[in-house]
């Protein structure tokens, strides 16, 4: 039977990158379907009808959500090129760190971004707290799956792309190569693989997507600030 | 379908196996406290295998967290922690998944087939991150917002009772014949759900609403894998209200 891969994702889609990843690094062949999330087109809506979210692969008609599953799944589905180690204690390591990422490191990060003055301090504090696990994980190793880029770089992988473009946009080091050297280092290594660099969606789009997110936060910091202005005059 | 070609030399295979088969006789150790649905998954999972494990209880509406666990999740301090050879494993799914994969032979918590697996996992985290965050709202908060985060807890189980019918398969338990991954990482949460039945007057899995959910519910508590580790809806009622009242005495703890 011939097989049939579908990928509904946006352009600049964190999650919807992971699985690109995935399907380059395995070498699979399939049809992308770009959504426009203020648009959703009905087959989306009909093969994720829980969270209405890209990324869903449709493999022989059958959809599979959330991104980490997604990776799990083409794992477990097409053996060449593993993602995820063999070893038990490995693997749960590899979801544990995964699940980390999107839990804490990834809301810590976009605290940084969307905050300022005392309140940004703090966030980086706790953005830091969080990124001196991600160095320590990388001791001795190029990239958290080892030697090749693993479910962990892909887990990981928005960091490669998305610190510099966030950190541009606030005027900021968020990782500075004299505290995460490893860190900084695994952000080169991964950016610069043949497979990783094909995928990334267009800089200087980003940049102007991130800007505008952020609009909001600063209009409401201005308008808290006016206000306060007005009450001590 | 193209045959799938495995890049692990048949030699290297035989070590992982022969290393699983040694590690499956390692000490096992849990470190948790009776009331956590997280906890009773990690529990329930290892009874499935029949894995025998020292259990610590740690002290936590003391504040009294044992160096052990602080030491051995540095990052959370939070239970449970499965310790197996003295290497911790945190989380509670990423615990049933690794007991399911280490004592691979007793029964299979996971579905074999990988899209199976998939759907399984995609509800776990559906439970965890979308459902029972309102089912703790509707019990916590009060007037409208409880009675808003109930009729949404209500509508995820709606979703769940669907859930069951596909998973099923017209069979037992999520997991078929036998309790699974789905029934455990839902069916932990029943002794709470009772509770917060009983105490906010409301029927979440209900004989009506979800007739096979209610069946379910049923079965899966008498299950030999878990009725000694899911508690009594009165012993854990009594918790509860230990619980909010350390909790309005003071600032909750993060």
């Amino acid at each position: 039977m011939a097989e049939e891969l579908k990928l509904f994702r946006t352009w600049s889609s964190r999650y919807s990158l992971r699985v690109v990843n995935a399907l380059k690094i395995k070498g699979l062949e399939y049809e992308t379907i770009l959504e426009d999330l203020q648009n959703k087109s009905a087959s989306l809506l009909e093969y994720n009808p829980t969270h209405k979210k890209v990324p869903v692969l449709v493999h022989n008609g059958k959809p599979i959500c959330e991104s980490l599953l997604i990776l799990e799944y083409i794992d477990e589905t097409w053996k060449q090129h593993p993602l995820l180690p063999q070893d038990p204690y490995l693997k749960a390591m590899a979801r544990f760190w995964a699940k980390f990422g999107d839990d804490k490191v990834l809301p810590s990060i976009w605290s940084v971004f969307i905050s300022q003055g005392q309140e940004q301090e703090e966030a980086i504090a706790l953005a830091a707290g969080n990124l001196k696990f991600l160095e320590e994980l990388l001791k001795g190793k190029k990239f958290f799956g080892g030697e090749t880029i693993g479910y962990l770089d892909l887990a990981f992988g928005w960091m490669a792309n998305l610190i510099s473009i966030l950190e541009e946009i606030v005027d900021l080091k968020l990782v500075d190569r004299k505290i995460f050297p490893l860190l900084s280092e695994w952000m080169n290594s991964f950016s610069d693989d043949p497979v990783i660099k094909e995928c990334w969606p267009p800089r200087n789009k980003m940049v102007e997507k991130f800007k505008a997110m952020r609009e909001p936060y600063l209009k409401e910091l201005h308008e808290t600030e006016v206000m306060q202005f007005s009450l001590s005059s | 379908m193209d045959a799938a070609k495995s890049f692990q030399s048949p030699e290297s295979l035989f070590v992982v196996h022969s290393e699983s088969a040694r590690m499956a006789t390692e000490t096992v150790k849990v470190l948790g406290c009776w009331p956590s649905p997280y906890v009773i998954r990690a529990r329930i999972a290892l009874n499935i295998k029949s894995v025998e494990y020292e259990y610590q209880e740690e002290d936590l509406l003391g504040g009294n967290k044992s160096d052990l666990l602080l030491k051995s999740n540095p990052v959370y301090k939070k239970v449970p922690v499965l310790l197996h050879a003295d290497r911790p494993i945190c989380e509670s799914l990423v615990i049933v998944q690794y007991v399911d994969e280490v004592w691979a032979s007793g029964p299979a918590i996971l579905p074999s087939d990988p899209y199976d697996r998939a759907i399984a996992r995609f509800w776990a985290i559906y439970m965890d991150d979308k459902w029972y965050p309102r089912v703790k709202e509707g019990f916590f908060s009060e007037g409208e917002a409880s009675k808003i985060a109930f009729e949404e807890a209500d509508k995820g189980l709606l979703l769940l009772e669907e859930a069951f019918t596909k998973c099923s398969k017209g069979q037992k338990f999520f997991g078929g014949e036998r309790i699974g991954y789905l029934d455990i990482a839902l069916g932990s949460h029943l002794a709470w759900i009772r509770v917060i039945e009983k105490a906010s007057n409301v029927s979440l899995i209900d004989e009506a609403k979800t007739p096979n959910l209610y069946k379910w519910a049923h079965d899966f508590s008498a299950d030999v894998a878990v009725k000694d580790v899911l508690p009594s809806t009165d012993k854990l009622y009594e918790f509860a209200k230990l619980l909010i009242s350390v909790m309005k005495g003071s600032t909750p703890e993060k």
